[in-house]
Order: C-alpha cells, then sequence, then structure tokens
C-alpha cells in the first residue's frame, strides 16, 4: 500500500471508530457471545435460588424441541404464530404499497395532494407499537367502540380477544397499518430510480398503462421488492409490542398468539431461563442470518455504481 | 379539476377523446383509493382523540364521533394516578430519547467519518463487519446483555437504555452513504493545510455539512428510543423509573383485574403517542424524505 497522503492520518481513522467498536464489543458482540455459550449450559431460576450455569450440551435445543403433553413443539408453534400473523400484514401492506407507490409516482395522472396523503399514511410507522396495541386492544375490547356499533344495530357483543382468528387478524391489521406507509415510500424510490426513458418508449409505442405496469415497473422493481421484502421478514420475526400489549404477555387465547420474541420474554423476565433462553436467541440468529444473507446477494447486484468505497 | 390539469399538459393534450375518459377514471379510483387509505389509517386515532375528551359515563353509552369536553376531568384523572405516574415517565422517556439521539448520531457520523475519509489498516474488514452485524436483531443478544447488567448491577438504571445507542450500525451506514456524496475528500486535505487537527475538521466542517442526516437520524433514534418496550421491560422493573412503554404495559396488565375509567385509559394512550406525533405533524416531509436517503440506495 504506498499511498501519499493519507498514511501518516491513517491513526485518526482508528481514533474515530474506536468508540463505537468498544460500545458494540461490550454492548452487543460479548453478550451475542454469552447468550450462545449458555445456551449449552443449564443456567435457570428455580424459586429463589439459581442454578447452575452447567454445562449440559445440546440439552436445551433437545428441550427446545421435545414435544409437550398435547403433542405440540412449542417453539414451531411459536414460529408459525409469528410467520402467520406476519404474512396475513404483509400481503395486504406490499399490495397496498405497491398500488400507492404507483398512483404517487404517476406521470400520467398528476395527483394533487401527494404530499399530504404520503404523510398520512407514513404516520402510522412512528406511533408507539404498544400504544398501538393498547388503542386497538380498548377499541376491539366487550366495552369498546367496535362492540357498541355491533350492538346499536342489534348484534351480540363479540369477545374478538377470546378466538384464535380474531386476535391474530386484530395484530396483522396493525402490522399492516404500521408498515405499508414505509413500504409504499420505499417503493416510490424504487420506481423512481427506473429509467424514465422505458417509459417514454413504451407510451411513444401505445402501451397501455396495464402493461407498463406488468411489462416494466414490475420487472425492473423486483430486486427492491426483493430487499424490502426479506428487510420485513426479518422485521417480522422479531414481532413483539403488539401481541406482548394485546394479550398481556400471554399470547392468549392458549398461546395461539405468542410469537417468538415473547416467548424469549417469558424465559428472561418470569423463569430467568438463560439456558433454554438462549438455545430460542440462537435459532432466531441462524433464520435471520439466512435471511440476511439474501437480502446482501439481492443488493450486490445494484453495487457497482459506487464502487470507489473498495481500494 | 381535472380538465384544467389536462390543459396544462401538452402531452396529455393530444389524447383522444376516449383515453381522456380513461384517464379521468383512473384519477377518480385513485383518489377514492386515496381517501380510503387516509381514513384507514386515522380512523384509530381519530377515535383515540374523541374518547380522550370523553367521561367514562359518556363513553360507556355510546359511540360518537363527536369530541366532548371532559378532556380536563380525564387529565385529572391521570394525574391522580398514584400507582405510577405517566408525566414524569414522559420526562424520563424524553431524557432517554434525547440522550440516545444524540450519542447515535454523533457517534455513528464519527464512525462513518472515520471509515470514509481514513485508510488504514483493517479499513475495509471493519466495514464489511459493520454490513453483516447490520441485521442481527439486539433482542437476539438480550440474555447475555441482560445477564451482564445483572452481574453489574445495573438493573433498574437508565444507562443500558443509553450506552449501547453509540454503536448503531443501521445510522452508521446511513451517514457513510450521507458523507460519500457530499463530503468531497478535497475538502479535508484543504483543512489539513490550514493547520486544522482532525479532530476539529470533523467537528466543524463535516458535522455541519452532515446535518440533515443528523436531524434525521436523530429524530429516528429518538421514536424508535421513546417506543421501545422489549429491552426497558426487561431492565426496569421499579415503578418510579417506568419509561412510557412499561406505563403501557403495566395499564394493560391491570386492565385484566378491575375496573377502568376508560376516558383516563384513552387519555393515557393519547399522552403516550402525542410528542411524536407533535414532532412528525412538523417535520413529516422532512422526515419522509429522510426515509429513503439511506435505505434503498445501495
Amino acid at each position: 500500500m504506498k499511498k501519499r497522503k493519507s498514511i501518516s492520518y491513517a491513526k485518526w481513522g482508528v481514533v474515530f471508530v474506536l468508540p463505537f467498536f468498544i460500545v458494540f464489543a461490550i454492548c452487543q458482540l460479548y453478550p451475542l457471545l454469552s447468550t450462545f455459550y449458555y445456551s449449552f449450559f443449564e443456567y435457570r431460576r428455580v424459586q429463589l435460588t439459581t442454578v447452575g450455569p452447567n454445562f449440559i450440551g445440546f440439552d436445551n435445543y433437545i428441550e427446545l424441541f421435545t414435544p409437550d403433553l398435547t403433542g405440540n413443539i412449542g417453539i414451531l408453534k411459536y414460529f408459525g404464530n409469528t410467520m402467520l400473523m406476519w404474512f396475513l400484514g404483509a400481503v395486504p401492506q406490499f399490495i397496498f404499497a405497491l398500488i400507492l407507490a404507483v398512483i404517487f409516482t404517476s406521470e400520467r395522472m398528476k395527483i394533487k395532494g401527494t404530499g399530504f396523503f404520503k404523510t398520512v399514511i407514513y404516520m402510522p410507522n412512528l406511533i408507539m407499537a404498544s400504544a398501538f396495541g393498547m388503542l386497538f386492544y380498548t377499541i376491539f375490547s366487550l366495552g369498546g367502540p367496535v362492540n357498541q356499533i355491533i350492538q346499536a344495530n342489534g348484534g351480540e357483543a363479540i369477545y374478538f380477544f377470546n378466538q384464535e382468528v380474531s386476535v391474530k387478524a386484530i395484530i396483522a391489521f396493525i402490522n399492516f397499518l404500521m408498515w405499508y406507509g414505509n413500504t409504499t415510500i420505499l417503493l416510490m424510490a424504487g420506481i423512481m430510480g427506473i429509467d424514465q426513458s422505458l417509459f417514454e418508449a413504451a407510451s411513444i409505442d401505445g402501451a397501455k398503462s396495464t402493461q407498463v405496469f406488468f411489462r416494466i415497473t414490475i420487472p425492473l422493481l423486483m430486486p427492491i421488492m426483493l430487499y424490502v421484502f426479506v428487510t420485513a421478514l426479518i422485521g417480522g420475526l422479531q414481532m413483539y409490542d403488539v401481541p406482548q400489549i394485546i394479550t398481556s404477555g400471554t399470547g392468549a387465547p392458549s398461546n395461539t398468539s405468542m410469537t417468538m420474541i415473547m416467548y424469549l420474554n417469558t424465559l428472561i423476565a418470569k423463569s430467568r431461563n438463560f439456558g433454554l433462553g438462549g438455545a430460542v436467541s440462537v435459532l432466531i440468529f441462524i433464520i435471520t442470518a439466512i435471511l440476511s444473507f439474501v437480502v446482501f446477494k439481492s443488493m450486490v447486484p445494484s453495487k457497482p455504481k459506487k464502487a470507489k468505497g473498495g481500494k | 379539476m381535472a380538465s384544467k390539469n389536462l390543459g396544462n399538459d401538452s402531452y396529455i393534450g393530444y389524447l383522444h377523446g376516449k383515453d381522456k375518459i380513461k384517464l379521468l377514471i383512473s384519477r377518480i379510483a385513485s383518489y377514492a383509493f386515496l381517501v380510503f387509505v387516509t381514513v384507514l389509517s386515522l380512523a384509530a386515532f381519530y377515535i383515540l382523540l374523541v374518547n380522550a375528551t370523553r367521561s367514562n359515563n359518556e363513553i360507556a353509552a355510546g359511540f360518537s364521533l363527536l369530541p366532548s369536553i371532559n378532556i380536563g376531568t380525564n387529565l385529572q384523572s391521570v394525574m391522580e394516578e398514584t400507582r405510577f405516574n405517566i408525566f414524569k415517565s414522559m420526562l424520563m422517556s424524553f431524557l432517554i430519547a434525547g440522550a440516545t439521539g444524540i450519542l447515535t448520531t454523533y457517534f455513528s457520523a464519527m464512525t462513518a467519518y472515520g471509515i470514509y475519509v481514513y485508510d488504514f489498516r483493517g479499513r475495509n474488514l471493519l466495514y464489511k463487519f459493520i454490513m453483516v452485524i447490520m441485521m442481527i436483531p439486539t433482542q437476539v443478544s438480550s440474555i447475555g446483555f441482560f445477564d451482564m447488567c445483572q452481574q453489574l448491577g445495573l438493573l433498574n438504571t437508565y444507562w443500558p437504555l443509553i450506552v449501547p445507542a453509540v454503536a448503531s450500525p443501521v445510522t452508521f451506514f446511513y451517514m457513510k452513504q450521507y458523507l460519500e456524496s457530499t463530503l468531497p475528500l478535497e475538502i479535508v486535505e484543504a483543512a489539513r493545510v490550514d493547520g486544522s487537527n482532525e479532530f476539529r475538521t470533523f467537528n466543524t466542517i463535516s458535522l455541519p455539512i452532515m446535518k440533515p442526516a443528523i436531524a434525521v437520524q436523530l429524530i429516528f433514534a429518538f421514536v424508535a428510543s421513546w417506543n421501545n418496550l422489549f429491552l426497558p421491560n426487561l431492565i426496569i422493573s421499579k415503578k418510579d423509573l417506568y419509561t412510557v412503554p412499561i406505563v403501557l404495559s403495566f395499564v394493560r396488565s391491570d386492565l385484566n383485574s378491575q375496573f377502568q375509567d376508560l376516558g383516563y385509559l384513552y387519555m393515557v394512550i393519547l399522552l403516550s403517542i402525542l410528542p411524536v406525533v407533535i414532532v412528525y405533524v412538523i417535520l413529516s416531509k422532512f422526515i419522509i424524505k429522510g426515509v429513503t436517503l439511506g435505505s434503498v440506495k445501495g
């Protein structure tokens, strides 16, 4: 490496990045490694005494995948819950976002007030998820507005939070509401990144707007769609606040809305079972790592344009 | 309105009658959809706002879209709450979120500057490392973190909620992207020639250039910290240290056990989101622009 000037200043680079890496090492890396480490130990609280850490090999992982009395494997069920609730929200999220992104970027339609509409649809993304959960819990509770409307029209009050379907649907709806505005804005950026001359050429050739959408917009948007989709999926795996608040941490009814992170939270806060919790963490880590790899791969093709960073 | 638009646009002016009608229809459909999503996004908040102004009896009597005059009563019953003090929690959350925002943005900017400006050994390795760890959810390391805090006697203190903010890979990535497009290295060289030391160059030349990126990320980091439930819920168990989301969690767990004043309940929810809503209403344009700046640019 022979760089004329920067060599003498190189040590400053280390000084500038040092605080970040020191704090990262203490607050994230060490805890991450010790979490992995504990996953091979019995380390929990029984009554008021702490048991362990005693090395037990893969016993925590075996326990994690051992069916309970009813034949259910808890962690798989929680994974299924998490993914199902995420998916139920993500489908309308992406459909709405795609439609809105096309409306907002349409040269033909010249929609007015896009600033206002964007502001409105993005707002739920910044609202506290716990408050969202609490609000919807109140709205759908027995004496809440929804039941009041049902009863005012002669219907029977519905116990929304005693039924698996309605609890999952409400949680999925909140996730949809919180994220479709964000997705819209990301997809808009993607559409605006498409070479405009393609759209012009298509319109000169007399392409219909549906043709333009399916033959140009969608295919060229695919890499960004994939990126947004997988990052949303990674976010979905971490689903916690909304179901935690709505079910008060119980995952009611009978664990059907328990997510993986809620389960992890129970293991830490209630039973202090760091061994089993460690195994859950490792599992989430592995799933996230695989998905992140997909994101990383999907980002690579659009990279070369700013390749100057690498030396 | 539509015809005025058509007149302005020379390209659309060439359209035949049939196409004009088609365009008109798609415009009407688009506006209808936009109005629909607006209602969808705001309905719950509207109910919240209205019910926060109604007394418990009014709320119990039936659904209404019109606000009432009992906002003061509800506010008073929240103030008289003895089991927690949401106003204190709001202040605490504000201080924690503020400190988090400042630490995150300053140190992310600094790290991005270090990696962008200096060509030191291992720079690319560190950069790749940050890219790899960016996607790891913080919850994955929470057992180790909780255990560490417990052993250091840091449970029921705010340190574990603030200090980790120094290392935020996502904010770093955003800052690095921003630096690459706004700060020519020649400026740094020129500052050196003028005798500025490296820290001064960063603080007085680079930071002002990064102001827009810092402002956006400050808001995002603030909001993320304000809204955070998972970690604070583990670290904080003393009631007088509760942050706002923990108050909500507490209120929710209390709902199972006893009668609740619904006006009071809506007021608590309203207070918990109010600061963020106010900031958002003022700065929304700026925030929305910021969403795309860093994320999909890669």
